[in-house]
């Protein structure tokens, strides 16, 4: 579905990412794991062209990404950011019909499609008319991902998407989000620095330093195969805290 | 306030075309201001390398003075609405440009890469997510510029563009608190009440606001355009000063002894001389020994019905004064009858139109009428205050003086020059603040002493009967003494441009008038 060669982003002083390649499946979940300045965010952008990359290829759905406008590239493939990235003066209702508004179309179509999605994502009906200041950090995220999934995209990607939420409410929300029938079907990208956000949504994971992808496979492999030390810190460094924790 | 209130009663007409006039000032520059600096700011939050030098220019605009910037735009706009409007425009600027600019800047980067992020162009996240999102603030810029322009507004009275201001600066003129408080409450309250109704908009939330902000839009012309309605046509245009329109030997003069009836412009006395000359009105009120009548090429019209009372100029002084510095009364007199029409005229001129300083030209004067005289060396513990009227020949006749005075005693002057008008002047004269001041016999008679109408009846209007009744009336009620007469008589006067008047076969106030009612 997505297919990302030789990808290189050169910042005045540094690569922030450096000859990255990579393929993600229809339907697949791809994390890409990192600490923060390791470049997994500046690849996620380049893919909706939020960023142009210095040199490389990247393709959706066997077109190049080069081909087409930005605007319209993205009207094409969902976006989800921190804390949902809604705009404060946007009700609920004009959140979710906010790219359909843009592809222009019709307003029956429209309502259907916005009242299926807070079905799904169990908002109460009241909350069409209701601004972000007046929704709780949870049912932002969610006013967010139905944003992102309203025209059902082949493709979504999420930068963070958790990160504004408490860890009770992110997992929670977490694991009700990636329930849904509708994101299983879609091919989704996801950064995090969270390993283990990562590891319970990814398919695959992408541990990401440098600019440079240190190691890409299954969860299971990053955790029983890791290529090198800085893998086994890295995805060891949390659950080891934790574990110890209690013992300071 | 009964005076007050009689005032608002007599004049409503006139106040309601005045406050149209002023709000029609206020929201043109307004809608002017919006068209440019909307976009203006839009650009800057764009290229913000633009932003400082555009903010920068904007901000030194808004703090020249109001006065000034008038000043500097007569000899581009000429007088009337030209000039008023750009000041207003200029001042509105700054809080449009700077909030547009400011509320879009502060719209938080996270929603503007969620907005590109969705899909939208560059002119959708404009519209669609920038614009509406800095609204707000923009409101408050334009709630900014409309009590500034209310407030600045007033001033369109100096350059005969209307408005409330013009009631203040009559009042101030004619010292008739009535007149200014008829124009100070009103665009005190056009002021207070733009700046509530504004507010509550603001509070509106973002939906509504989005839509009174709209109607809003739409209100500005109408209101815009709601002041320049009531002004008609006419054969010529008068152009008055405030003092002359409300004094009794001015302009009602005019109208009890002839029959003049015009609607004349409002101006400072200072520039009506320039606007008959560019003939943005065609009759002024002057004074007959102005040196912008060569200058400028203008007609004296003749007053055979003696509408206007003689005035001669001469020095009035405190008589407790004149006591204690004795040798104050022969020098100021040394100066009586050197003065005639034609000296004054020529020294006026030399100011006016030759931009001499009026020290260069009393220096030059005292010289040639060989009353120069270097001042003596040592102390001068003494010293007396002169006043003076805002108009050029007041200011040279202030400068002779000083010179005189200190070339002839040991006293030291200290000047007041610039008082406003003549009720200013003798207020100060009699409380103190200063010790004299060149008056007109004239004035006198029917500015301060304002006799009744059987004294005036009786008493010829001619200079020496003129002279002799101001000078024992001065004395006996004020203990104030005028000295002996300078020469000339710097008589009102209305004045036409030559080639005008002569094509009209105008050479009178009685032929004017039957011109204008043909």
């Amino acid at each position: 579905m997505i297919k990302i060669q030789h990808l290189t982003k050169q910042f005045a002083s540094h690569a922030a990412v450096d000859n990255v390649s990579l393929h993600v499946a229809r339907g697949e979940t791809l994390v890409l794991l990192g600490t923060s300045g390791c470049g997994k965010t500046t690849t996620l952008k380049m893919i909706n062209r939020l960023i142009e990359p210095t040199s490389g290829s990247i393709q959706v759905d066997g077109i190049d990404v080069q081909q087409q406008a930005g605007p319209e590239l993205r009207r094409r493939i969902g976006y989800v950011i921190q804390d949902g990235g809604l705009f404060p003066h946007y009700t609920v209702a004009e959140a979710i019909a906010t790219v359909p508004n843009l592809l222009g179309w019709e307003k029956d179509r429209v309502q259907a499609r916005t009242h299926e999605l807070i079905t799904k994502l169990q908002l109460p009906e009241t909350a069409l008319n209701r601004y972000p200041v007046e929704l709780s950090g949870g049912q932002r995220q969610r006013v967010g991902l139905a944003r992102a999934l309203a025209t059902q995209p082949p493709v979504v990607l999420m930068d963070e998407p958790f990160g504004a939420l408490d860890p009770f409410t992110r997992r929670h929300v977490r694991r009700e989000l990636f329930g849904l029938n509708e994101l299983k079907e879609t091919t989704v990208v996801l950064v995090t620095h969270d390993v283990s956000e990562a590891i319970e949504l990814a398919d695959r994971i992408a541990l990401m330093d440098k600019g440079q992808i240190v190691q890409i496979g299954s969860p299971d492999d990053l955790l029983n195969r890791p290529v090198n030390d800085f893998v086994r810190e890295f995805l060891d460094e949390k659950p080891i805290r934790l574990a110890t924790g209690p013992a300071h | 306030m009964q005076e007050f209130f009689t005032f608002v009663k007599e004049h409503a007409d006139k106040l309601l075309e005045q406050t149209l006039t002023h709000i029609g000032l206020t929201f043109i520059s307004l809608l002017l201001a919006l068209l440019i600096g909307v976009p203006l700011g839009i650009l800057i939050s764009r290229r913000t390398r633009l932003a400082s030098s555009v903010l920068g220019i904007a901000g030194i605009l808004q703090t020249v003075p109001s006065v000034a910037l008038l000043g500097f735009l007569i000899p581009l706009l000429g007088i009337g609405i030209g000039p008023a409007l750009v000041a207003l425009f200029l001042y509105a600027l700054l809080p449009i440009i700077r909030n547009t600019y400011v509320g879009i800047t502060e719209v938080s980067l996270l929603v503007k890469e969620a907005a590109r992020g969705v899909g939208m162009t560059e002119n959708q996240i404009l519209t669609k997510v920038e614009l509406p999102l800095a609204l707000p603030v923009i409101f408050a810029g334009v709630r900014t510029a409309t009590v500034i322009n209310v407030g600045v507004a007033t001033l369109a009275a100096y350059v005969a563009a209307g408005g409330l201001g013009e009631f203040i600066f009559s009042g101030i003129a004619l010292s008739n608190v009535s007149m200014m408080l008829a124009g100070a409450i009103p665009a005190a309250l056009l002021a207070v009440s733009f700046d509530f109704g504004l507010a509550r908009l603001q509070q509106l939330s973002v939906k509504k606001l989005r839509i009174s902000a709209l109607a809003f839009l739409l209100l500005v012309p109408v209101l815009a355009l709601s002041g320049f309605l009531a002004r008609g046509n006419e054969k010529l245009i008068a152009g008055f000063a405030h003092e002359f329109y409300g004094r009794s030997d001015g302009y009602p003069g005019l109208q009890k002894t002839y029959g003049l009836d015009v609607r004349p412009r409002l101006l400072d006395q200072n520039l009506m001389y320039e606007a008959i000359h560019r003939k943005q009105v065609d009759i002024i009120s002057g004074y007959s020994t102005d040196g912008r009548i060569n200058a400028y090429d203008l007609l004296v019209l003749d007053d055979n019905r003696h509408a206007f009372p003689p005035y001669d100029a001469a020095p009035v002084v405190r008589q407790a004064t004149l006591n204690r510095y004795p040798d104050l009364e022969p020098t100021l007199n040394l100066l009586a009858g050197k003065l005639t029409d034609s000296v004054m005229t020529a020294l006026n001129y030399q100011a006016d139109y030759q931009k001499k300083s009026p020290e260069q030209i009393a220096n030059q004067f005292l010289l040639t009428t060989g009353l120069s005289k270097k001042p003596a060396p040592g102390e001068r513990p003494n010293t007396i205050v002169m006043g003076s009227k805002v108009f050029t020949e007041q200011y040279i006749l202030a400068e002779i003086y000083r010179q005189l005075i200190e070339g002839h005693t040991k006293l030291r002057v200290a000047s007041r020059t610039g008082l406003g008008g003549t009720q200013i002047c003798f207020d100060a004269l009699r409380t103190g603040s200063i010790d004299f001041y060149p008056e007109y016999t004239g004035t006198g008679l029917l500015v301060v002493l304002q006799p009744s109408a059987a004294t005036l009846k009786n008493l010829p209007m001619q200079p020496k009967p003129v002279y002799d009744f101001v000078q024992k009336q001065f004395q006996a009620k004020y203990q104030l003494t005028w000295l002996k007469p300078l020469g000339f008589n710097n008589s009102y006067s209305l004045m036409m441009r030559q080639d005008q008047a002569r094509q009209l076969h105008i050479h009178s106030i009685e032929n004017l008038v039957s011109y204008l009612k043909k």
